[in-house]
């Protein structure tokens, strides 16, 4: 479904993905984790054209989707939750959703309005508040709830469990699954969290560098001695 | 009282034409962080499309008002909006900076109209006194009414349209915006297409009001606008009205109680003062909602 080969971007000199293959099969859900600075986030962007990739080759449903501008992918069926959650501030929980379904058909916004409020009743009870003035967490439910709002069939996660309690990443991450087992979303998720992100996904990544270091299921990266020492038993990164 | 009452509403009436104006400026700002300095540029060729227009229609023998007015309009905003929207593309899209054209638009400054004939004649009583009778023209309501019909129109757009939505989302977070399917750049041409055509507005009221149009008039009233948008707070909408109404308030009761030649220096010295103690403008905390 979504098919990265030999990708690398720069930002300015800082060459910051170094030829990254990566495949996320239709229904999947695959996590991607590497210590800080790997470029995780960074290929999440450049899927979505920004910054573009200076060379190799993005496949979404067999097009080439490189130099496709950012506002037409998610039309498309691919949709970002980024790295810090970027909930428009001054907009109440409902403009931040009615912003989600810009690409999407007006007519079913009210539907999907009440499909994301029956997977975040927190987001209902808070409609009319202010994004800015929500909890962290409350944030997270949102941005994945925006990011629902365009009816993706891949979903890109950037972090979603950065900075929460235990109990809402739990939350969250039981979401993931249910709309990846119930609607069939496929999902990227990019964690620093790789014992939660690994239990969960298909097939994971390692990222070092710039550079895809490792790949497997979910189980056997878990059961991996260096990932283990790296990423899960030291917490995080190296 | 009845003196005071006619300059009450002088100084509505020109503040109603600077809000119109300020507010172009400050809903570019708002959205984009930029000061459109082709704003007062826009707005002078509304007014010069507006006198060409006047002269051409009455060549044609069309003189029933309400058309004269309708058609002008239309004209001068559909001829602006494609500036404006020239102007971001070529200007301010590839430059993201400041861009002027009043060395153009001085050149044409040689170009002082004729006075035209008062289009808009009339006007009725608002109060009579024993020395002095209180007028209001019905040029004045219109303007009047029509800053606040667009003033409400707009404010409306950016806070219940898809449009205006996109807009906010673009000043709180572009790349987002972008992510979430909002075409951006388009956004951002339509946000100085607007501008333009408020502009253009107030370049047709100013034509009808002053009865003529040169390039000083127009520099003076544009610079006045920036002003007022600064005075009300950059980026808020109704900072921008507020702004235009006090200093219209302020240049007519400073011409009518003090001494004419300084009006032009009490409007800027109150800008400055405001600014020493409010350096974001009177109703631009930083709390308070852009555009
Ligand atoms: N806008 C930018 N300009 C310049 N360099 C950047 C930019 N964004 C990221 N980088 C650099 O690119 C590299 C990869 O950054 P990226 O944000 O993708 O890492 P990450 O794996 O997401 O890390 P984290 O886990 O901390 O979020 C880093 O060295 C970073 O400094
Ligand atoms: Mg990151």
């Amino acid at each position: 479904m979504l098919v990265i080969e030999g990708v690398q971007t720069f930002y300015g000199a800082v060459h910051a993905l170094k030829g990254v293959d990566l495949k996320v099969g239709t229904g999947e859900i695959v996590a991607l984790i590497g210590a800080n600075g790997a470029g995780k986030s960074t290929l999440l962007m450049t899927i979505c054209g920004n910054p573009k990739p200076r060379y190799g080759r993005i496949l979404f449903d067999g097009d080439d989707i490189v130099g496709i501008p950012t506002h037409l992918l998610v039309r498309r069926g691919l949709a970002h939750a980024p790295e810090g959650r970027r909930i428009f501030p001054r907009m109440s929980v409902v403009e931040n959703l009615r912003l989600g379904a810009v690409a999407a058909d007006p007519a079913h916004f009210s539907s999907d309005l009440e499909r994301v409020f029956g997977l975040f009743p927190r987001l209902k009870e808070r409609r009319d508040q202010r994004g800015g003035t929500l909890s962290g967490g409350e944030q997270q439910m949102l941005a994945i709830a925006r990011a629902l709002m365009s009816r993706p069939r891949v979903l890109l996660l950037d972090e979603p469990s950065l900075g929460l309690a235990p109990l809402v990443v739990k939350q969250i991450f039981a979401i993931i699954e249910e709309i990846n087992k119930r609607d069939g979303v496929t999902v990227l998720l990019v964690e620093q969290n790789a014992f939660h992100a690994l239990r969960l996904a298909h097939r994971g990544y390692v990222l070092v560098n710039g550079q895809i270091a490792m790949t497997g299921t979910g189980q056997d990266l878990l059961a991996n001695e260096q990932i283990r020492s790296a990423y899960l038993e030291g917490g995080h990164g190296r | 009282m009845e003196y005071f009452l006619q300059q009450l509403i002088n100084g509505v009436t020109l503040g109603a034409i600077y809000g119109l104006i300020a507010i172009g400026y400050t809903m570019v700002y708002g959205i984009i962080g930029m000061i459109n300095f082709a704003h007062g540029e826009i707005y002078m060729i509304g007014a010069f499309i507006a006198v060409i227009c006047f002269a051409l229609l009455g060549m044609l023998g069309i003189t029933w008002i309400p058309l004269v007015l309708i058609i002008v309009l239309l004209v001068s905003m559909c001829l602006t909006a494609l500036y404006g929207w020239t102007v971001e593309r070529i200007a301010y899209r590839p430059l993201r900076g400041s861009f002027r054209l009043a060395p153009l638009i001085s050149a044409a400054q040689g170009a002082k109209i004729k006075p035209l004939q008062p289009m808009v004649r009339g006007g009725f009583e608002v109060m009579r006194g024993e020395t002095f009778t209180v007028n209001a023209s019905y040029l004045q309501v219109i303007i009047v009414l029509m800053t606040v019909a667009l003033m409400a129109g707009f404010t409306w757009l950016i806070a219940a349209t898809p449009l205006g939505r996109a807009q906010r989302a673009c000043e709180q977070d572009r790349v987002m915006a972008s992510l979430l399917g909002v075409h951006t750049d388009r956004t951002i041409s339509l946000t100085f297409v607007l501008g333009a055509i408020l502009a253009a507005v107030a370049g047709v009221m100013v034509t009808l009001y002053y009865g003529v149009v040169d390039f000083y008039i127009g520099f003076l009233a544009g610079l006045k606008a920036f002003t007022a948008a600064v005075l009300g707070g950059i980026g808020s909408l109704p900072g921008a009205m507020l702004g235009g109404l006090l200093i219209g308030l302020i240049e007519a009761f400073w011409s009518a109680y003090f001494s004419i030649e300084y009006k032009d220096v009490a409007v800027f010295a109150i800008l400055v003062i405001v600014l020493i103690f409010r350096p974001t403008g009177l109703l631009g905390s930083p709390d308070v909602e852009k555009v």
